[in-house]
């Protein structure tokens, strides 16, 4: 059985948060998908909440407190992230957009990424496709087509159902292709890994490499 | 094992004034920092590199040569010499100028510098930065081994016939240290040489520092230099210090919160326990310092950074007396005490010189002393 990974990402704001609800959901679903192909799942859920004051301290110092550094590491170590905010602005808001600015920009290429968002109406619902994948493409990570939106009328019952249930669905359907097709995530990139050696660098090698 | 400060040379408003130094007299402040650094007994001043406010010093070899004139036993040192941006052959000229008038008291330690617009100034791109590294630091170590040089690279005009003067004192190079504070290629490019790695540190977790000094030391014993824990190891430290900790928490937390690097973020606290920060009782930062070997072995420098965040030249002498009445007589004799005897001191000129068999003269006279001819097309 292969053991598979998810990262959940939440940039909700308020508790509870509509945002965490969304994540949950399509956090459950991708589970299932994925349990029901034969893949045992672990969850790891991140409510960025908790770690805002760390994102700062990350931006201003150049380095991540413990805290938020076993974060990233379980993030950038994932088989699969699925990445919720809701929408401010516009836009993701801005704890969203702060955790992913302080992570290797090479951390999550080719990784596979479902996107949701929630909004005050469903009019945001394309920030998904104006803001939040585009962010995701200068990351190099495969974004599902399907992206979520919910809007405060898909929680009529408190929960989701109709329409975005069957958008969950498919959202998740699609997150497993993707998770399927890779070999399981070898965890986070080691940044002190040395990946040359010194006669290389000096062009007695291969020529130096300008990065 | 050597002690010793290193300064960036940053301009800071002082925040529990509002008053901001001039940059005169702040060249003057560093001059008598390092004056008080020889006066208390520490064996190393190190002047950072910049080109660009709120930074003074741009020019090392200047203020280095005024320090030698004025101290006996002070040893000289960069903190870091910007080999990505500096021409090498300027760089060998300045030092072995330095090292001829400071006899022997100096030491360099290369760093690439992190700040972007000034790479193209000097004519050059941060994104090659690694590179320039390799290639400046590579050119550096033959001018001042090999009298005559050709050479053709890639950042720099190519040298027919050239000879760097003055040849370094007594035949023998300057030793260098190597620093970087993340990138594994420059552990790599200190330990290909056998030279001295430098991990600043400080603003950064120790983990970074344990994980660098890990692969500068294995890659050292590779290249065979020796064994790992033979491999020439300096490590940065930042304190604040007061008889009565509470007293050095209250004066410093100002200074900390305004501060260039970290202000504004993380609490003092945080900063205390996540980094090399120690502000406390000269015997907390005895034990701290101390408790750098255990996770990078024993080491042959350590340097702490004193002036900054707009501390006054008051404020900072008084914590030199501290450092060097209180703190490194302790630090000196434990260290010592715990150092295996097949683990090297930091090479000096003078045991560099024992190294090589003795002292010679290397002068290059216009004319070539063996066969009388000039030296390939130099025109007399």
């Amino acid at each position: 059985m292969t053991r598979r990974s998810l990262a959940v990402i939440s940039a909700g704001l308020s508790q509870p948060s509509s945002t965490r609800l969304l994540a949950d959901q399509l956090a459950a679903a991708t589970r299932d998908e994925l349990v029901r192909r034969g893949s045992e799942v672990q969850l790891h859920v991140v409510d960025l909440r908790e770690y805002a004051h760390d994102v700062v301290n990350n931006m201003l110092t150049g380095f991540a407190p413990a805290a938020l550094r076993e974060v990233i590491d379980t993030v950038t170590g994932a088989d699969g992230i699925i990445a919720v905010t809701p929408i401010f602005s516009a836009s993701y808001n801005g704890l969203f957009k702060s955790f992913f600015d302080v992570l290797d920009a090479e951390s999550l290429i080719d990784r596979p990424v479902l996107i949701g968002a929630t909004g005050g109406t469903a009019r945001h619902s394309l920030a998904l496709e104006h803001a939040v994948r585009p962010m995701f493409a200068y990351l190099r990570s495969v974004v599902v087509p399907t992206a979520v939106f919910a809007a405060p009328e898909d929680w009529s019952d408190g929960t989701a159902d109709g329409a975005l249930r069957a958008r969950i669905r498919r959202a998740a359907g699609e997150l497993a292709d993707q998770i399927e097709r890779r070999p399981p995530a070898t965890g986070p990139a080691d940044p002190f890994a040395l990946t040359t050696d010194f006669l290389q660098m000096l062009g007695r090698g291969d020529g130096p490499t300008v990065s | 094992m050597q002690f010793g400060i290193f300064t960036v040379g940053d301009v800071t408003v002082d925040p529990t004034t509002g008053r901001e130094p001039t940059e005169h007299e702040r060249i003057k402040a560093m001059v008598a920092i390092a004056l008080k650094a020889e006066e208390v007994g520490l064996d190393v001043f190190a002047t950072g590199e910049h080109h660009n406010p709120p930074f003074v010093p741009s020019s090392p070899t200047t203020m280095l040569g005024y320090i030698a004139a004025r101290t006996e036993r002070l040893l000289l040192s960069t903190a870091t010499t910007l080999i990505t941006t500096n021409d090498p052959v300027k760089i060998a000229e300045d030092y072995a100028m330095l090292q001829h008038l400071s006899g022997g008291r100096v030491d360099l330690m290369m760093g690439r510098g992190n700040t972007g617009p000034v790479y193209p100034w000097f004519g050059k791109d941060i994104r090659a930065g690694i590179p320039l590294a390799i290639e400046n630091y590579d050119l550096l170590h033959r001018l001042w081994r090999e009298d005559v040089v050709d050479w053709k690279g890639k950042y720099r005009t190519p040298l027919q016939s050239f000879t760097s003067t003055p040849r370094p004192l007594d035949g023998v190079p300057p030793f260098v240290w190597h620093g970087s504070i993340r990138s594994p290629e420059i552990a790599e490019q200190a330990a290909y040489y056998g030279d001295g790695f430098f991990a600043n540190h400080i603003f950064w977790p120790k983990e970074h520092t344990q994980r660098m000094i890990g692969l500068y030391r294995q890659r050292f014993a590779h290249y065979g230099h020796g064994s790992a824990d033979q491999a020439i190891v300096g490590l940065g430290g930042q304190v604040f210090m007061r008889r009565n900790s509470q007293d050095a928490v209250r004066e410093f937390r100002p200074y900390f919160d305004n501060a260039p690097v970290y202000g504004h973020g993380p609490s003092l606290e945080e900063f205390t326990r996540e980094t090399p920060l120690t502000v406390g009782s000269p015997q907390q930062v005895i034990d701290r310092t101390l408790g750098f070997r255990e996770y990078v072995g024993d080491y042959q420098r350590q340097l702490f950074l004193m002036d900054h965040a707009g501390l006054p030249l008051k404020t900072v002498l008084e914590q030199l007396d501290l450092l060097g009445e209180e703190v490194v007589p302790v630090l000196r004799k434990e260290f010592d005490a715990l150092r295996p005897a097949h683990v090297p001191a930091a090479p000096t000129h003078a045991s560099l010189v024992a190294a090589a068999g003795g002292a010679k003269d290397s002068t290059v006279h216009a004319v070539d002393d063996v066969t009388g001819k000039a030296p390939e097309g130099a025109t007399r």
